[in-house]
Order: structure tokens, then C-alpha cells, then sequence
């Protein structure tokens, strides 16, 4: 059976490449740090050594637009372009070209259906910067085949917070299940609070620090029942409009199990926190 | 009302360069344009069938042409496409004049007055 190896929950903030590799003189007084912390982040990934990444993520409407939004879902293709006009031109983030893994999708299709998730598909998938940021950072040379799933984090109605770590549970016991002697990682990405387009955007913290904080702690320690008590959709929309993003990464913790994290990170940005977050359900191959 | 072929309108203008470009240029004309050429048309890339009972309301039509995003965030348009297209719209030229952000938190500002309370819905 193929063996978890990782998974790794982080921020994903669209401006790091640009941020990081600017003229030094132009460069925000926190990218080195940032740089630093990104690159120790990397390592967690590389030393459980894996030969596929299980990625996680949400289209911000490059692909899927509300005439037909799926609630979840997987691609099954043996490519994937990825990064839109419109990233690359906001981000400077520049195109990609992904290999995937056919096999494990189509296993991971079947075993959500056979579970109770009835996921949509794509045989022409593009991936948005909700993988290729997790990507850059975590494995810039996006050399491994990937497995996408992609969630309804944007256009409500939105699927509950507990269906999120329902899914990272399904996701689990498919990946335990799958007939393979690789080492599978999953890598996903969300926010913590956020706003985009309101009048708590880009201020000088993130929308709501207070809520960073408990959600990181949440997340660190495996407690699942703290998130399903705390955290609603409603709870989500005062710690900003775009905070649902965190049901992704509560989907991550659900793959996870509810176990402590072995590495957790953060960094305080001008406008949000960042979080670096892995487990290593099966020890810790540092 | 329709939220959703504000939406429309702005997710097609903002993935086309040349569109963006036109917004840009002559709002009114651009407008105008994408109702007859683009928005009818079923779903995002279609052009064989068509919708046939979208349109904006008049106060929705002039929040585009007057790039109200003040109007447009009030009138339930989703934030994300509205903040990503006005971004494009004006942020090099504020970055210019008033450093990075300017725009940005220029458009918080104006948005001020909801802080404490419920945004309107983006649901549709």
C-alpha cells in the first residue's frame, strides 16, 4: 500500500515569488525573512521523499465560473498547464506545466464516489496559483506528478467546515488504500483571515490576528472538535470575507488525522499571516 | 437585479486583455459592447447558444460604467472579481503617483463605512 508521507497545510499569499526575487532595492523589508522561512518550510516536504503530491486547492474564478461551479473537485489528466493571464499579470507569476498522475485520480475518483463524494471531474483542468504557490514553494521544480482536487471555497453556498475534514478523512483512507509502494504527499493550501475587496483589506495585520491565532493553534494540535465548535461560515465571514479559504486547510488537518503537527511556522506579513504547517502521520523522517 | 451577469461581465472583461484595455479606455462603450457581443451568450465561451432573459438592472449598468466598485460591493458583485479587475484598471497608475497599495487601501477606505457590519451577500 502506498504510504502518506507528508502533508502539509500552508497560506498561500500570491505575491512571494515576486516579493522574493525583486531588485534588493525594491525589494518589502520582510522578504528575506519570508525567503528564509519559505526554503526551512521546503525541507519538511523534501525529507519525506515523495514521488507524488496529492495537491489541494480552490479555482478564484480562472476556470470555474458560476454558470457551473463544482462544490468538489478532482482532475484526471496526464498534463496540466497552469497560472492564467490574469495571475500572471497581477502576480507575475509565470505559466507551469505540471505532469499528473492519471492512476491515483481515477483510484481517488472511484474512492470518494464509493465514499459518499460525489466529486465533479476535469479532463481539462488549469491549475490557478491555489496549487502553483504551494508549488514555488515547496517544490519550485515541480517535478512530481500531481493529483489536483479543488473545493468550493468562494462562490456560496459553500460545503460546511465539517465536510472539509470529512473529505481530508476520505482522502486519507483512499490514499492508505491505494495498491502502490509510492510515497504520496499532500500539500494544500487555504488562508487564515482574510480580506479581499473590503474595507479590511491590506491594512497593516491580517482582518483578524485574534482568529490567526487560535485557528494556527487549532490546527497545530490536531483539535478537530475546537474547529467544528468555533468555526461556521458566519464565524469565517467576521474574521473576514475571504477567510473561507481556512476550510481548506481544515480538509488538510482532516488528511492529517486529528494529530499534533511536527512543524508549524508563521509570519506576519503587512496584510495577512502566513502559516507553514506539515505532519508526518507516519513519523517524522527528519 | 442580477449579481450573476455582473459577475459575468466582470470575469470575461477581466480574463481578456483586450477587453480589459477597452473597460479601461470608454467604460460606456465597453459596456455596451460586451451586452451585445458577450453577455448573451450562454455560459462563458459559447457562441452558438445564447441566454435569453439576462440583463442588468440600470443602477447595475451604471455602477460599470462609472467603475463604481463602491456601488458594485454593495449591489452584492463578487469581491473577488471586482477587486482583481480594478486592480487592473488602476493600480499601476496609483503605484506611480502614491507607491505600492495606494490604490488598494484607497478602495478600503471607501468602503469604510461597512467595518462592524454585515457585508452585503455575494450569494446568488
Amino acid at each position: 500500500m502506498a504510504e502518506l508521507s507528508a502533508v502539509l497545510a500552508t497560506t498561500h499569499h500570491p505575491f512571494y515569488l515576486k516579493a522574493t526575487t525583486a531588485p534588493p532595492e525594491s525589494r518589502m523589508p520582510q522578504a528575506d525573512e519570508w525567503k528564509r522561512k519559505v526554503e526551512a518550510y521546503r525541507e519538511t516536504l523534501t525529507a519525506a521523499k515523495p514521488d507524488i503530491l496529492v495537491m489541494v486547492g480552490a479555482d478564484h474564478f480562472h476556470q470555474f465560473f458560476s454558470d457551473n461551479y463544482p462544490a468538489f473537485l478532482i482532475g484526471k489528466q496526464p498534463t496540466y498547464d497552469a497560472i492564467f493571464y490574469n495571475e500572471e499579470r497581477e502576480f507575475g507569476i509565470p505559466p507551469y506545466v505540471l505532469d499528473g498522475h492519471e492512476e491515483l485520480s481515477g483510484f481517488m475518483l472511484q474512492g470518494l464516489l464509493d465514499r459518499g463524494f460525489d466529486f465533479s471531474v476535469s479532463h481539462e483542468l488549469k491549475l490557478d496559483h491555489s496549487i502553483i504557490c504551494p508549488i514555488i514553494t515547496t517544490r519550485p521544480d515541480a517535478d512530481l506528478p500531481v493529483v489536483p482536487i479543488y473545493t468550493n471555497i468562494f462562490a456560496p453556498p459553500l460545503p460546511s467546515p465539517k465536510r472539509f475534514w470529512q473529505l481530508g478523512r476520505a482522502i486519507r483512507s483512499i490514499i492508505d488504500e491505494y495498491p502502490s509502494d509510492l510515497r504520496i504527499a499532500a500539500v494544500g493550501s487555504g488562508h487564515l483571515s482574510l480580506e479581499l475587496g473590503g474595507p479590511r483589506q491590506f491594512g497593516e495585520t491580517g482582518p483578524d490576528p485574534i482568529f490567526d491565532r487560535k485557528a494556527i493553534d487549532w490546527l497545530a494540535s490536531g483539535d478537530i472538535d475546537a474547529i467544528l465548535e468555533n468555526v461556521t461560515h458566519e464565524s469565517m465571514s467576521g474574521a473576514g470575507n475571504a477567510t473561507h479559504g481556512f476550510m481548506d486547510l481544515i480538509l488538510m488537518m482532516g488528511i492529517a488525522g486529528a494529530i499534533p503537527a511536527s512543524y508549524v511556522d508563521e509570519l506576519d506579513l503587512f496584510h495577512t499571516r502566513e502559516m507553514y504547517m506539515t505532519w508526518y502521520p507516519g513519523g517524522d523522517p527528519r | 437585479m442580477s449579481k450573476y451577469y455582473v459577475n459575468k461581465f466582470l470575469y470575461q472583461v477581466d480574463r481578456d486583455p483586450e477587453l480589459l484595455a477597452a473597460y479601461k479606455a470608454d467604460p460606456d462603450g465597453l459596456v455596451e459592447r460586451w451586452e451585445t457581443e458577450y453577455g448573451p451568450w450562454l455560459g462563458t465561451g459559447n457562441r452558438v447558444e445564447k441566454t435569453s432573459w439576462l440583463s442588468f438592472t440600470d443602477e447595475e449598468r451604471r455602477a460599470l460604467v462609472e467603475h463604481d466598485y463602491t456601488r458594485l460591493f454593495e449591489l452584492g458583485a463578487h469581491f473577488f472579481l471586482t477587486l482583481t479587475i480594478f486592480i487592473a484598471l488602476y493600480n499601476d497608475d496609483y503605484e506611480t503617483k502614491s507607491g505600492p497599495l495606494a490604490f488598494q487601501r484607497e478602495y478600503a477606505v471607501k468602503l469604510a463605512h461597512w467595518l462592524g457590519k454585515d457585508y452585503p451577500t455575494v450569494a446568488l
